[in-house]
């Protein structure tokens, strides 16, 4: 059900290719120092763990749990020691205010975020200031840096690819964004009777987690369908777990077995 | 570009208020797990000579099975294993002075759970310097004396404190470990709730001549409960609760005339007995803190929740705060969230006020239960102690949660790292 409601239509679109900017036009940290009280309410509504994102920050724990753990396999890293991501370039797709982008520079990385809703920039440039955290945020979208050559060790597509309008095109700019031998975690919507009764009956209409409208349960991706997509761009799928909701604990686990709602994958670009 | 808080880019990661023996186990699991800690505490240094902590003063702590597990976890028990008496049993029983314990009494032994001990007996001479010294030699750990602090100050992005003396700390989070007149809640606005008990504690050790086998007794008095806690050798603890004025009564007689107050109470089970080290007079009340955590702020053992010492819980639940505590900044660091901010500290509320208040109001309900000498109320303890006797499930249960194995135990509990 969480999915980064930034997308919806009530906050503008956001990491579509075909509407988002064409050009890589990071916007760097040229602030109008007009509107940085505007930016930092902005920041602190996103940040703000009982607010308006309330279920991105309650599914955050798990979903970073899934992505160091992949990443640090990936790359050999020690999880327990300071800074494990030192010296891995991350690219985080659809950054948003920075959720995951923020935990990424704290591990060691170097980070790009990247959000093709322009609005998004300096409110996350904004907050990772406050955290005392340097992080290269940049209004753009994956098919125009992978056209400008950049490459990472590590992308984060989460709750992105159910909102772009060409998934093969997207997947394939995200593998060429990614260095041979580099790890992927991408993460989704299922397509099911109960994926449509909990992320858009319960979680738009019912328990307003998210804007009305948010998602299109028709362009949610099954597993199967996204292995296949993710083996028609390149990768190499390698790892799946369901995010499921425990209503008793009121928290969020990863599941082996069940990925009838919120999924996430993790595949490589293979060779390096 | 935008005005950053002094407290973005903090001097530590934790900064502890109060070096007592729950701060000093935290900020040894905080910094076993990665995290840098400093420690102050408004008492100035204890003297530096090893030696001036080996007399016994009296001192003594039952320590959980739990939290022994904990020790170990932490490098500590090596240290501890020789100098500390294992708990093989425990009786529990009703009686009054000169009359001996009711028939109707219980007895449990380690023998009914798989674990070994149910705990273990350690003397505060042993526990506190083996903390000390393990926090002294930590690279991550930085322990201030004579640091009261007069200010305080927390913002979205940490905290960060000023002392009398003019020094001054900054942390992404402030940890209450300074008792139940806890400064750090005061400071932070956090009230209390509680009532005083018209108890007093009366705490001192006791050298006798016959050998205690190991068992612990909890003999429930119409004045309050008498705990007698076996040590080393041929020694007992004792924690005797008596209602105020007589325990103020007996607390002003001289060693002679307060030993004669204990023997109709203790009984002659262990023969001749004699006073051995200082004695102690804790006047007893429930104290809970409105809320254990707050931006930026968490607190942790008797700051959050100050029990009647009826069940020698008071440590055993600081140790189960700084588990928990311990392990999700741990994990959130480890997964790269800022660990200080509010949703991190809910998980630590959320693990542990439940456990906390549930076990405080038990305990209130149990001393109201036991301290009374109403003939109705003593039938229905009899009734309810043989009844638990007789049934070994209950037994069981009774003896694991005792010894702090139930529930969902943090992993330092399990004498697992973290």
């Amino acid at each position: 059900m969480p999915s980064d409601p930034s997308t919806g239509p009530d906050t503008g679109p956001r990491a579509n290719p075909k509407t988002g900017p064409g050009s890589q036009s990071g916007t760097g940290n040229t602030i109008d120092p007009s509107e940085v009280a505007k930016f930092e309410a902005m920041a602190a509504e996103w940040w703000d763990p009982s607010g308006k994102f309330k279920p991105l920050h309650m599914l955050n724990p798990c979903r970073l749990d899934y992505i160091t753990r992949q990443i640090a396999a990936e790359y050999g890293r020690d999880l327990s020691v300071p800074r494990p991501f030192e010296g891995l370039r991350i690219l985080d797709i659809g950054c948003g205010g920075g959720l995951l982008s923020e935990p990424m520079a704290r591990l060691g990385a170097e980070v790009v975020g990247a959000d093709a809703a322009e609005r998004n920039i300096p409110v996350a440039q904004v907050h990772a200031a406050q955290s005392g955290l340097d992080i290269d945020y940049r209004h753009t979208t994956a098919e125009a840096m992978a056209e400008a050559g950049e490459t990472f060790d590590a992308v984060l597509n989460m709750e992105v690819i159910e909102h772009v309008s060409d998934p093969a095109a997207y997947l394939r700019a995200c593998h060429a964004l990614l260095r041979p031998g580099g790890v992927m975690v991408c993460s989704t919507l299922n397509r099911n009777p109960k994926s449509f009764l909990f992320a858009i009956v319960g979680a738009e209409q019912v328990m307003r987690w998210l804007p009305r409208g948010t998602h299109e349960w028709s362009k949610f991706i099954t597993p199967d369908e996204l292995y296949d997509l993710l083996r028609q761009a390149g990768f190499e799928p390698v790892d799946r777990k369901g995010f499921v909701f425990n209503f008793a604990l009121w928290d969020w686990s990863l599941s082996d077995r069940d990925l009838s709602v919120n999924y996430v994958t993790t595949s490589l670009r293979p060779g390096g | 570009m935008t005005d950053v808080s002094p407290t973005a880019r903090p001097q530590g990661d934790v900064l502890i208020v109060g070096s007592g023996l729950n701060g000093l186990s935290l900020a040894l699991a905080l910094a076993e797990g990665g995290l840098s800690v400093q420690v102050i505490d408004a008492a100035p240094r204890p003297a530096d000579d090893p030696d001036s902590h080996a007399a016994f003063d009296g001192r003594a702590y039952a320590l959980a099975l739990g939290s022994q597990r904990m020790l170990r976890a932490l490098g500590l028990w090596e240290k501890l294993d020789a100098v500390t008496q294992p708990i093989l049993g425990i009786t529990a029983s009703d009686g009054r002075p000169g009359e001996g314990p009711s028939p109707l009494s219980l007895h449990f032994d380690h023998a009914e759970i798989e674990e070994g001990p149910m705990g273990y007996m350690v003397e505060d001479r042993h526990l506190r310097p083996a903390l000390l010294a393990a926090v002294a030699a930590h690279p991550r750990i930085r322990h201030e004396w004579n640091a009261r602090v007069v200010a305080q100050q927390r913002d979205a992005a940490g905290v960060g404190v000023t002392l009398q003396d003019g020094r001054a700390f900054t942390a992404r989070l402030l940890v209450g470990c300074d008792g139940r007149r806890s400064g750090t809640a005061e400071r932070a606005g956090i009230g209390r709730t509680g009532w005083p008990y018209r108890q007093t504690a009366l705490v001192s050790a006791i050298s006798h001549e016959a050998p205690h086998e190991g068992v612990a007794h909890q003999f429930f008095m119409p004045g309050g409960p008498l705990a007698i806690l076996p040590l080393r050798g041929n020694r007992v603890s004792i924690v005797w609760s008596e209602r105020t004025e007589e325990a103020q009564r007996i607390a002003g007689l001289d060693d002679a005339g307060y030993l004669e107050a204990l023997r109709p109470r203790f009984g002659d089970f262990l023969g001749e007995i004699a006073l051995d080290g200082a004695r102690f007079a804790y006047p007893l009340e429930l104290s809970l803190a409105n809320s254990m955590t707050g931006q930026r702020l968490a607190l942790v053992g008797d700051a959050a929740h100050a029990v009647h010492p009826i069940a020698g819980q008071g440590l055993n639940q600081g140790l189960r705060d700084s588990a928990a505590l311990a392990q999700v900044l741990i994990e959130a660091l480890r997964r790269g969230e800022d660990f200080g901010r509010e949703d991190v500290l809910d998980r630590y509320l959320r693990w542990r006020r439940f456990d906390a208040t549930t076990l405080a109001l038990a305990t209130d309900a149990f001393t109201r239960l036991f301290s009374n000498d109403n003939p109705l109320l003593r039938g229905l303890r009899d009734l309810g102690l043989g009844a638990v006797n007789a049934l070994p499930g209950l037994r069981r249960g009774f003896i694991r949660e005792a010894a702090g194995l139930t529930g969902d135990v943090p992993l330092l509990l399990q004498g697992r790292r973290i």
